[in-house]
C-alpha cells in the first residue's frame, strides 16, 4: 500500500515543479513575441539589400569579388546556431539530427564547425568534430553584433582559402508551434541570375567598388536574419516544451491525488474494521 | 503618380520612412544629390550626413549613416545602418556616443575595431550636425 505521507510529499514536489514550468512558459511566450517582432522588423532591410545586391551583381563574373569566388568544395565550414540552455524540447537535437544527415551526404569533405551556443559546442566536442570557434550568449548579445562577428570570421576564412564554402544551419521559424531545422549556403555569395530586363543604372562609385561595399553588408544581413529567426525558434520551442511539461504535471497531480485518496480511504476502512472487530470480540 | 517619388528608408531595426514625396536630397559619396521624379536609374553609396525630404512644400530632415541608395524612375530606396528624424535625435545620447567612440579610438585597438568605431563616430557626428543645423 502506498504510504500516505510519501504521496503527499510527491504531490507537493510535482506542484512546485509545475509552478516553475508554467513561469518558464509564460516568460518564453513574452520573449517569443518580442523576438518575432524583431525578426519582422529586420526583414525589409535584408530584402532591400538583396534587391540592390542583385542589381549590382547582375551579370558580373563571380571572380570579381573574393567572396563570390566559386571553388571546388574540399573543405567546408558550417555555422551551427544552437541554444545556450536546455529545457527547450527538441530544439537542439532536431538540428543536430538534421546536420548529421547533411554531413553524411558530404562525406569526404573536410568539415569545420563555427558553433553558436553552449549546447552545440558540448555536443560536437563530445563527438570529436573539429570546431573552428565557438560563441555563447545568443540571447544576451545584440543579434547584429554577433552576426557581424560571425560574418567577419567566416568571410576571413573564406578569403584566406581556409575553407571553400560556408553553410549556415539554424532552426527556421515557421510558426509558434513549428520550427524546422535548415541549412542554407552562405559563401560564396551566390550571384543572382542575370536580370531579364537589366536596368541601366548609373553607378557611383563604379560598380565593382559598390559591389565590394554591398557584399559584406549583405552577408551580415543574412546572418542577422538567421540569428533573429533562431532566437524566435528557441523561445517558441521552449514555450511548447514548458507548456507540455505543465500539462504533464497536471496529469501527474491528478493521478497522485487519486491514489492518495484511495490510500486514505483504505486506512480509514481498515481502522473501522478494527474497531468493529474489537467491539464484536468484547460482546462475545 | 508621375510627379511623386516613392521613398523608402530602411535600417536593420526598422523601416524608418515609407511614403510618396516630391523630392529628396541625399549625401552621396560624390556630394549632395537632389532626386526628383523620373531621375535616371542610379545606384550610389551615401555617407553619414543629412537627408532632406520634401513633400508638398514641407521639408523633413533626417540624419543618416553609411548606406546605399537605389533610384529607379519613381522609387528611391535607401538602405542604411542608421536613420533618425531630426526631432527624434537625442543630442545628449549622440554626444555621449561620440565621446565614447573618440575615447575608444585613443586606445590600442585592432584595425577592424577602428573601422567599426569610426563608423559609429561618424554616425553620432552626423546626428549632432543635423540637430545643430535645425535648432531654432
Amino acid at each position: 500500500m502506498p504510504n500516505l505521507k510519501a504521496l503527499r510529499k510527491r504531490i507537493a514536489t510535482v506542484r512546485s515543479t509545475q509552478q516553475i514550468t508554467r513561469a518558464m512558459k509564460m516568460v518564453a511566450a513574452a520573449k517569443l513575441r518580442r523576438a518575432q517582432e524583431a525578426a519582422e522588423r529586420a526583414r525589409p532591410y535584408a530584402a532591400k539589400l538583396a534587391e540592390m545586391f542583385e542589381a549590382v551583381a547582375a551579370g558580373v563574373e563571380p571572380d570579381t569579388h573574393p567572396l563570390l569566388a566559386r571553388r571546388e568544395e574540399r573543405r567546408i565550414d558550417l555555422v551551427v546556431v544552437s541554444s545556450d540552455r536546455g529545457l527547450c524540447g527538441g530544439y537542439n537535437s532536431n538540428l543536430f539530427r538534421h546536420l548529421a544527415k547533411f554531413v553524411r551526404e558530404r562525406a569526404g569533405q573536410e568539415l569545420g564547425l563555427v558553433v553558436v551556443g553552449r549546447k552545440g559546442f558540448e555536443y560536437y566536442r563530445r563527438r570529436g568534430t573539429s570546431i573552428v570557434s565557438q560563441q555563447v550568449g545568443i540571447l544576451t548579445t545584440p543579434p547584429a553584433t554577433m552576426a557581424a562577428a560571425l560574418a567577419a570570421e567566416v568571410a576571413g576564412r573564406f578569403e584566406r582559402e581556409e575553407t571553400d564554402a560556408v553553410y549556415l544551419a539554424y532552426n527556421r521559424f515557421r510558426s509558434a508551434i513549428s520550427q524546422t531545422p535548415g541549412v542554407v549556403p552562405l559563401l560564396p555569395v551566390a550571384p543572382p541570375a542575370a536580370d531579364e530586363r537589366p536596368v541601366d543604372y548609373i553607378f557611383e562609385p563604379p560598380r565593382l567598388e559598390l559591389l565590394g561595399r554591398l557584399v559584406p553588408r549583405y552577408l551580415e544581413a543574412l546572418v542577422t536574419q538567421a540569428l533573429l529567426e533562431a532566437i524566435a525558434s528557441e523561445h517558441a520551442a521552449r514555450m511548447t516544451a514548458m507548456g507540455n511539461a505543465t500539462t504533464n504535471a497536471t496529469d501527474m497531480i491528478g493521478a497522485l491525488t487519486l491514489s492518495m485518496n484511495r490510500a486514505r480511504q483504505a486506512t480509514i476502512t481498515k481502522e473501522l474494521m478494527e474497531v468493529v472487530g474489537g467491539a464484536e470480540a468484547l460482546k462475545g | 503618380m508621375a510627379n511623386t517619388l516613392k521613398l523608402e528608408i530602411v535600417t536593420p531595426d526598422a523601416t524608418v520612412y515609407s511614403g510618396d514625396v516630391h523630392m529628396v536630397t541625399l549625401p552621396a559619396v560624390e556630394g549632395q544629390v537632389g532626386i526628383y521624379p523620373r531621375h535616371v536609374p542610379l545606384l550610389t553609396r551615401i555617407v553619414p550626413g543629412e537627408i532632406i525630404v520634401r513633400k508638398n512644400g514641407d521639408e523633413q530632415f533626417l540624419a543618416v549613416g553609411e548606406g546605399v541608395v537605389e533610384v529607379t524612375g519613381d522609387r528611391v530606396a535607401i538602405v542604411t545602418d542608421m536613420a533618425v528624424a531630426v526631432k527624434d535625435i537625442d543630442e545628449a545620447r549622440a554626444e555621449e556616443a561620440r565621446q565614447r567612440a573618440a575615447a575608444r579610438l585613443r586606445d590600442k585597438i585592432s584595425d577592424e575595431e577602428v573601422a567599426t568605431v569610426n563608423a559609429s563616430l561618424a554616425r553620432s557626428l552626423a546626428q549632432l550636425r543635423v540637430k545643430k543645423r535645425h535648432r531654432l
